[in-house]
């Protein structure tokens, strides 16, 4: 598995995208900084990042390149090595790369200028939030085998999760307002690996408005130690099932 | 003749004013003993030392005075000091642990309509109230350092506690772990200076019916709900900090019916919501500076004819809330750190009015749990376009002169 990994990892390393997109991450986070008077507010500046920029590109460029490596794919799977093997070689390769561009662009001058606990846990939600849209990217993939239908999967999957996931929890609460509904849209909202990693930034970051009112409820479900790992533990779940299900589809499918 | 006169007047002034010690090396052991010998006008030095006496009742116009902090223990099961005279001074004791009763309120010093009392210089530990004027005047409670240990509203009493007296000069003590650090109830004519009152259940300052107070360089930090002032008129609050006063119902400061108020230079840092305004008029809100809260200022809608003028807005979650979408107040002259307008003419005022009031801040208002999508893109969407076209949030609800700089507050 190494050897694929490598020859992949080398080939994406290579690539432009790959280069351009730590390069912007890099300014984006260094200038939050630099221009923000103080940290708490850079920070939250590179969390629209993590939430915004880094899904996008981790679920577009994994997509295409998926598209694009498919004839490689095929010979490699001409040799004696196992379907699976492949498939999780290509993903390995795919979501370390992408960690790897995002921990030189933005967790360099997070560690810099925020070493503490926040600016790890950003990392670490960083981290993950990449392997999950990367995963997401795997599973768009492998069900549509036309590269245009794919694209626009991911696009739809990622607008969802980034826009209309919200929308909709926005419009049940209103609808539901009369009903004590705090409770089973805490379990809603972490359906969605966004919101669930913009909530767990937030308690530790702006925690001021969120104490409050429904802040409190939040900050006992997800703000001890336990709350914590159970969100990171959603959020790894989130990187496996995508992924799991591309991976059965791939062993049975008709390449 | 003359001389015999001279002498015996020496001696009836050697005798109008004796001191009398009290302690273990003294002829005199007890505390009540020393009151009882003790003639008005007299000084009584209590000597360092633990005393036992249950309750010690000062019925003359004495001065008593604590030399090497003498420790008056209530057991848990007496008040300590009860000053039945006026013009008392009490000097330098430690008062611990006074009962707990919620009929009689018992304190570690309670004045009984008195008058010209000073108390001053003592460390009250872990009491039920603290130091209680009950129909005072005039009275002077100084460098007192308090402190309680309780963990719920009913096992506590307040630090500091004045119930229907004037002209009182509360200065420097510092109060920890009470239910209310500083109570007022019909206290008129009052001042209030340099206190620290922090991690006390219930409110920092806490005051109803008490007009014409002012409050001047306090620290009110850490409190359960922040400070709570209530049904009172022409009060004065300047240069007082509001610190990390948060919690789901924690305010900075919560105005509910106080009218003809002034509140200037005073600094809000890390509070939930730093003023929350209800039911109130005519105050002046001038020149304060708000840092990090939650909410700056939540104003409902009951409130009208309030100015809020010269302050600085900067990094606060929110900058205003309110309920409704009647304006009755006036914003003008705020520097808010959100401002996004320009100043072509270079006279530091921006050309365009800002909105305080986001969109977001009104669907929190009306539905609390909508907290949940805070910082997502979507209500940075709408927060934008309601920015544009005002649709949701009241159009009158605005700064004329939003300042493009902070204004200098220290």
């Amino acid at each position: 598995m190494n050897r694929i990994v490598k020859i992949i990892l080398s080939d994406i390393l290579k690539n432009k995208i790959v280069l351009v997109y730590t390069l912007i991450l890099a300014v984006l986070s260094w200038s939050s900084f630099g221009m923000e008077d103080n940290t708490a507010k850079g920070m939250l500046t590179i969390l629209n990042v993590i939430l915004f920029t880094v899904p996008l590109v981790s679920i577009l460029f994994a997509t295409i390149y998926i598209y694009n490596s498919s004839e490689f794919i095929e010979l490699l799977v001409s040799q004696p090595i196992k379907r699976s093997k492949i498939w999780i070689s290509l993903f390995i390769s795919l979501s370390l790369s992408l960690i790897i561009s995002f921990l030189i662009g933005s967790g360099i001058p997070l560690l810099i200028n925020a070493p503490d606990f926040n600016g790890i846990m950003m990392l670490i939600i960083g981290v993950l939030i990449t392997a999950i849209f990367v995963s997401l990217a795997f599973f768009s993939a492998i069900f549509n085998r036309d590269k245009a239908r794919g694209i626009g999967t991911s696009i739809v999957i990622w607008l969802f999760f980034a826009l209309i996931f919200d929308g909709l929890i926005l419009f049940l609460l209103f609808q539901f307002s009369d009903y004590p509904i705090e409770k089973p849209m805490i379990f809603v909202t972490s359906l969605s690996p966004i919101d669930l990693a913009r909530i767990q930034m937030l308690l530790h970051l702006d925690a001021s408005a969120m104490m409050g009112y429904t802040g409190a409820l939040f900050k006992e479900y997800f703000g001890n130690g336990i709350g914590i790992a159970v969100s990171l533990l959603l959020l790894f779940i989130w990187v496996i099932i995508p992924f799991v299900l591309s991976l059965k589809k791939f062993k049975t499918k008709d390449l | 003749m003359k001389y015999f006169l001279i002498i015996l007047l020496f001696f009836s002034l050697s005798l109008k004013a004796t001191t009398i010690h009290v302690g273990k090396k003294h002829e005199v052991k007890s505390v009540k003993k020393g009151i009882a010998l003790a003639k008005d006008g007299d000084t009584l030095i209590v000597h360092g030392g633990l005393y036992k006496e249950g309750n010690i009742k000062i019925d003359k116009r004495i001065v008593f005075l604590g030399k090497g902090l003498p420790v008056l223990d209530g057991e848990k099961k007496h008040e300590v000091l009860s000053i039945h005279a006026d013009s008392v001074v009490v000097d330098g004791f430690k008062i611990i642990r006074c009962a707990y009763a919620t009929i009689t309120d018992p304190c570690g010093i309670k004045v009984y309509n008195r008058s010209h009392v000073l108390i001053q210089n003592n460390v009250l530990d872990d009491n039920f109230f603290g130091i209680y004027l009950q129909n005072a005047q005039k009275c002077t409670i100084k460098n007192n350092t308090l402190k309680a240990y309780g963990k719920e509203e009913q096992q506590l009493g307040n630090g500091i506690h004045c119930w229907k007296s004037n002209d009182i000069l509360i200065i420097a003590n510092r109060i920890d772990g009470h239910r209310d650090g500083i109570y007022f109830e019909f206290v008129y004519d009052s001042l209030i200076w340099r206190n620290i009152s922090t991690n006390n259940v219930r409110y920092g300052l806490h005051f109803m019916f008490s007009h014409s107070d002012t409050y001047i360089t306090n620290i009110f930090r850490n409190n359960g709900a922040g400070v709570a002032v209530m049904y009172t008129k022409d009060v004065k609050m300047f240069n007082n900090t509001f610190d990390e006063n948060w919690g789901a119902s924690a305010y900075g400061l919560l105005l509910k019916d106080i009218t003809d108020s002034y509140i200037f230079n005073n600094k809000f840092n890390s509070n939930t919501s730093a003023i929350y305004v209800e039911g109130s008029s005519r105050n002046k809100i001038e020149k304060n500076q708000f840092n990090a809260n939650g909410w700056a200022m939540q104003i409902q809608a009951s409130s009208m004819d309030n100015e809020v003028v010269n302050n600085n807005f900067i990094g606060n979650t929110f900058d205003m809330g309110t309920n409704g979408s009647l304006v009755l107040n006036t914003f003008d002259s705020n520097y808010w750190d959100k401002y996004e307008g320009y100043d072509l003419n270079k006279d530091e005022i921006g050309d365009v009015p800002y909105h305080p009031l986001s969109l977001f801040a009104v669907l929190i208002e009306n539905n609390p749990s909508a907290m949940l999508l805070f910082r997502s893109f979507m209500i940075t969407l709408l927060d934008k376009s309601e920015k544009v076209l005002p649709s949701i949030t009241p159009d009158n609800f605005i700064d004329n002169k939003p300042q493009m700089k902070p204004l200098p507050l220290l």
